[in-house]
């Protein structure tokens, strides 16, 4: 028999799942199979060399990063609960929750939210902010050895410059946010599934 | 006591007798003498067709099952789960850039912050399905074929499909797993098999049709007339070892490969008394010119068979054909491309070797209902001027995914086991750059 059969999910987990994420039935059944499938140890949580063995993920030029998203600070595995939660945020918006009770808590995939995924690829020591220094080390991972540190560092300043409205030199998540008011974040950080 | 007993064990001993009596007859009529003489009855394909309705009937009451719960059954689609578009990284990222500004951007190029959104998109797509590492595990099936390792729906089934499911179980180990081993046994230990030094073709291909009935595979041939000829050599995708058999049984074939210890070890010598093969040690594979060397000499003796190679270097799941190595493509041979479908519906023929060795996966082989495939011999195909070994090599498979019906990847096999090369990352970080500095003519222009 598979190891699907053995860690089987249950009915009440798959509600709980759907409250927390919006993600439909069949959506989290197929995610399910996909986990565990990525799951090469076959204990139920995925570590860091999992995800490297997509190769498609390993030559992503911010990879790295993106994994390290899946994992709460200082720990090593993630579960299919953390997975589920940190691949909401992908989850298009729908119409029907854009006039949701504004005093419920934010769904995982809101536009706030999804900004928030994009900031933390920046904020390397996660504090909140994006120093320079962080920008300059993104930066690098994005184009490898094609651009001088100099040019790098005039594009890392211009870029800090443009945003920075508080004058400390770093840019905090709500001038992020403001710097990328127009963007349609809403469809560029969305993945639309097929059923 | 003693008396009880005694008629007891005559009448157990007249059962086993006539039973066992019975069992070897119908060996020998349908499957030795048939193979022997290259002649079907007809009786595998009636088997085939009755097992095809019972999945169907099977599928239905799982769906029934479901709906009375008012669930959504786990369909597995083999195709994809999430929607991608097969953008390029500069027409992104200049989609997300015109959103967020008014800028024009045929000027200078810049850094943008919401360029990183390409990144993260792509990277969590990935994430939720890729194109590569689902290649080595098993296809995921339709309907149920009443085989546990293919399921994913059981909390829906009634007793009824329980009872069919328990019968199918008796069937498949108490009936169909001891009588293929017993084939095979009996070829190996066979007069005709000791013959083969002598009898050479014909027996070869005798003994290799025994193993195809042993297994219960039906196979079809298509095109036959473009059947690998003498010095050439013969490419095909690479599923499992039974390949071998399947294409063995229809032609005689040298084989090229490495010599393996184990069971597999034992299968190669014996294969060796019967036609010349090319084996290597695994010291000498390393060596890319001694193979080449050797190989080449093999092709130009042009009374020897054409060898048999799998370019894409290990097993993949018969949804795909991935990276041919060059090695076989730079002889300048004549090659014979082969394409090989297994319907998975009956068992799944992949051998999952990083999971499953060898023996586990001869059971799992023995223990299913049958193998089912289609070999088509595709029109010969030589390198053109102008062409290198590995344009060469992707026409080749891309004419053997075509005919297959699989699909066309150019991601290497040896990521099965290995990490992806570095040189990728590089060519994503260089595409990149050119849109934040844009090339030396730009800014010379500018």
């Amino acid at each position: 028999m598979g190891s699907r059969a053995s860690t089987l999910l249950r009915e009440e987990e798959i509600e709980e799942i759907k409250k927390e994420t919006g993600f439909s039935h069949s959506q989290i059944t197929r995610l399910y199979s996909r986990f565990t499938s990525l799951d090469k140890g076959e204990n139920g949580t995925l570590s860091r060399e999992d995800f490297q063995r997509i190769p498609e993920l390993a030559i992503n030029p911010l990879g790295d990063r993106i994994i390290n998203a899946f994992f709460p600070e200082g720990e090593d595995q993630v579960n299919f609960r953390g997975f589920m939660r940190t691949l909401a945020h992908f989850r298009p918006i729908e119409d029907n929750e854009k006039s949701r009770n504004p005093t419920a808590s934010e769904p995982l995939n809101s536009r706030t939210n999804k900004l928030l995924f994009a900031f933390r690829l920046y904020d390397l020591d996660r504090d909140d902010k994006i120093s320079r220094d962080e920008l300059l080390q993104v930066l690098r991972m994005m184009v490898g050895v094609n651009i001088s540190d100099e040019q790098l560092g005039s594009i890392a300043d211009r870029t800090i410059q443009e945003a920075d409205t508080n004058g400390d030199s770093s840019i905090s998540f709500n001038e992020f946010i403001k710097v990328l008011e127009k963007v349609d974040v809403e469809q560029k950080m969305s993945i639309r599934f097929l059923h | 006591m003693e008396l009880f007993f005694n008629p007891f064990d005559n009448l157990v001993c007249i059962l086993l007798g006539i039973s066992f009596t019975v069992w070897f007859t119908l060996l020998l009529v349908f499957i030795i003498v048939p193979a022997i003489f290259g002649v079907s009855f007809g009786i595998r394909r009636l088997y085939m067709k009755t097992l095809l309705k019972i999945f169907e009937w099977a599928t239905l009451r799982i769906e029934r099952g479901a709906k009375e719960k008012n669930h959504l059954l786990y369909k597995p689609y083999s195709n994809a789960i999430i929607a991608r578009e097969p953008t390029s990284l500069e027409e992104e990222i200049k989609e997300i850039r015109r959103s967020g500004s008014n800028k024009d951007l045929d000027a200078a190029p810049e850094f943008e912050m919401s360029d990183i959104f390409y990144f993260a998109r792509r990277g969590v797509e990935s994430i939720m399905d890729d194109e590569v590492t689902k290649r080595f595990s098993a296809e995921e099936l339709e309907s149920w074929n009443l085989l546990t390792r293919s399921n994913y729906n059981f909390h829906y089934i009634s007793l009824r499909l329980t009872v069919l499911w328990g019968l199918g179980l008796l069937i498949r180990y108490g009936f169909l797993l001891p009588l293929r081993p017993l084939d095979m046994n009996l070829l190996l230990y066979s007069p005709f098999y000791r013959m083969k030094n002598f009898l050479s073709e014909k027996v070869h291909l005798m003994c290799y049709r025994i193993c195809v009935r042993a297994l219960t595979a039906i196979i079809t041939y298509h095109d036959s007339e473009n059947k690998p000829k003498n010095g050439g050599i013969c490419v095909a995708n690479h599923t499992s070892p039974i390949d071998v058999i399947i294409l063995a049984s229809d032609g005689c074939y040298a084989m090229v490969g490495q010599i393996h210890g184990g069971l597999m070890g034992v299968i190669q010598r014996s294969m060796v008394k019967a036609c010349p093969h090319v084996w290597f040690e695994r010291s000498e594979v390393k060596d890319r010119h001694l193979v080449a060397k050797r190989l080449s000499d093999h092709v130009e003796d042009k009374s020897k068979l054409p060898i048999l190679i799998f370019p894409e270097g290990t097993c993949i799941n018969n949804t795909s054909v991935m990276m041919f190595k060059k090695g076989s493509f730079e002889i300048g041979a004549t090659v014979y491309p082969v394409a090989i479908k297994y319907d998975p519906r009956f068992g799944d023929a992949f051998w999952n070797s990083s999971k499953f060795g060898m023996v586990n996966y001869l059971l799992r082989m023995m223990s299913s209902w049958a193998i089912v495939c289609s070999v088509w011999y595709l029109p010969p195909m030589s390198r053109e001027e102008g062409e290198d070994a590995v344009q060469f090599a992707n026409r080749v498979k891309a004419a053997i995914a075509r005919q297959g019906g699989l699909v066309d990847l150019l991601w290497d096999g040896g990521l099965k086991r290995g990490k992806v090369k570095d040189t990728f990352k590089e060519e994503q970080q260089k595409l990149y750059s050119k849109m934040l500095v844009g090339t030396q003519e730009d800014r010379s222009r500018s």
